[in-house]
């Protein structure tokens, strides 16, 4: 057996998840599992309490209010991933999807996990950040919303309390006809991204409306590039355009490991957003690293 | 002290009950040395090698990664339920063997369950998309180019006589 002792809890209801937190000591709740299983697996984290919320009711559902996407926190990636609403009205999240993990991953894995594990380089997290999104969270005291640029407090950790539990997270919608675009770096198809460039575009009358860039991987949590924004934003789409003012990408604060320097960071960065936003455009049809997956 | 539960799960179409499940086994432990269904094979333990794909409910997922007990009340497919009968293969498993799709067969389990759920799906893929449905699966021995070869040949057979 790998994982070490725990007491296993599986509610099914949100209050009573969240009536568990408040009372157990060092408990950890589980998912997707696509995370959290490694991890205990490995005994890189020893809880003394498990809450699974896969048995818990009626947080599995995606569905559209005024303008916005709303999805359940256990609504597993798979089910964002074969979303007619998803792909039709916020491609950029089906786009991130099919980068994560694989497909035994995205059968378990849940959209409220990913959120809450904040891994640096997960496409979700970034999804949420260029979406300017909102994650709602139940706690003792009844539901509360944070805003997503709030939501990291640091390295892997969400800035929830102990006994809160995120229950969904709402996408305010880009308006029909945007365009977007996701693009990343790994060593191999499926590996965690070392850098990933997420672009949303609004183009009226030939010029950029609106635009929203984002970069994963380079830092504890994704940046938006908003000099990059702000550049572009009232210009005409060109790759010239696009690769002058992704130059300012250089200069986010990057962070170094065994994957890759800080300088490597920067320099895809640069790169990456440029391609994400000429992809979005659609001035990236012959580009060779344009492969279709 | 680990708590232990009793489960009820449905395994290639038999039904077991258990009583004093230890909540904190993998599902993949509990198949192995709980039932002796030894076909799910562990490379790694922690959700890199796919080894260990069953399917739950229909779906691919890593056995590893789930608990016996999340298992409760579920279905799952392992490697030992796809053949129809003891004495023939699925196609997907002639044509493994035809097309040298295995050497050691240490990766098989997996590449097989994944592909079962994926040419459901997508019964007439391209080359590159049954790559990238066993991009989660590792296997040391074949270079998966016999794989590819089966995975592509085995949706040809499947088509010519569906389920
Ligand atoms: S043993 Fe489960 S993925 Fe490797
Ligand atoms: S056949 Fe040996 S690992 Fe794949």
């Amino acid at each position: 057996m790998k994982p070490p002792p725990f007491q296993y809890h599986d509610p099914k209801t949100v209050a009573e998840a969240v009536g568990l937190l408040g009372t157990l000591d060092n408990a950890k709740l589980l998912a997707g599992g696509q995370s959290l299983m490694p991890m205990l697996n490995m005994r890189f984290v020893l809880p003394d309490h498990v809450i699974d919320l896969n048995r818990v009711d009626g947080l599995s559902y995606i569905k559209e209010n005024g303008g916005t996407l709303e999805i359940g926190a256990m609504t597993r990636q798979r089910d964002v991933e074969f979303s007619d609403l998803v792909r039709a009205k916020c491609p950029l999240l089906h786009q991130a999807i099919m980068h994560i993990g694989h497909r035994q991953t995205r059968n378990r894995g849940t959209i409220g996990g990913s959120l809450c594990h904040l891994d640096p380089a997960a496409e979700l997290v970034s999804v949420a950040m260029a979406m300017d999104a909102t994650v709602v969270v139940s706690g003792p005291n009844g539901q509360r919303e944070i805003k997503f640029a709030d939501f990291p407090a640091g390295y892997l950790t969400p800035s929830i309390e102990l006994n809160e539990i995120v229950t969904a997270v709402r996408l305010p919608l880009w308006p029909a006809g945007h365009k977007s675009a996701f693009v990343e770096f790994s060593r191999r198809h499926g590996d965690f991204a070392i850098v990933s460039a997420a672009a949303l575009l609004a183009i009226d009358g030939g010029k950029i409306a609106r635009a929203s860039v984002t970069i994963g991987g380079v830092a504890v949590a994704p940046v938006r590039a908003t000099d990059v924004e702000k550049q572009i934003t009232g210009q005409a789409p060109s790759s010239d355009l696009f690769r002058k003012a992704c130059e300012s990408c250089r200069s986010i604060e990057a962070m170094s490991d065994i994957h890759a320097s800080a300088d490597y960071r920067q320099h895809l960065a640069a790169v990456l957003s440029r391609r994400a936003l000429e992809k979005a455009a659609g001035l990236a049809e012959n580009a060779p690293w344009n492969r279709k997956h | 002290m680990s708590e232990k539960r009793a489960i009820t799960v449905t395994v290639n179409g038999t039904k077991y009950e258990r009583k004093e499940v230890p909540v904190r086994i993998t599902l993949a432990d509990f198949i192995r040395y709980d039932l002796g269904l030894t076909g799910t094979h562990l490379g790694c333990e922690h959700g890199v090698c796919g080894a260990c794909t069953i399917l739950l409910d229909g779906k691919s997922a890593r056995s590893c990664l789930m608990l016996a007990v999340q298992a409760d009340g579920h279905e799952i497919l392992t490697v030992e339920g796809i053949a129809p009968s003891e004495d023939k293969l699925h196609p997907l498993q002639e044509a493994f063997r035809d097309n040298h799709g295995l050497q050691c067969g240490f990766c098989t389990p997996g590449m097989l369950t994944t592909l079962l759920e994926f040419l459901r799906d997508n019964p007439d893929p391209t080359e590159q998309e049954v790559r990238i449905a066993i991009s989660g699966n590792l296997c040391r021995c074949t270079g998966y180019q016999g794989i590819v070869l089966a995975a592509l040949d085995a949706a040809k057979r499947m088509r010519a006589t569906p389920a």
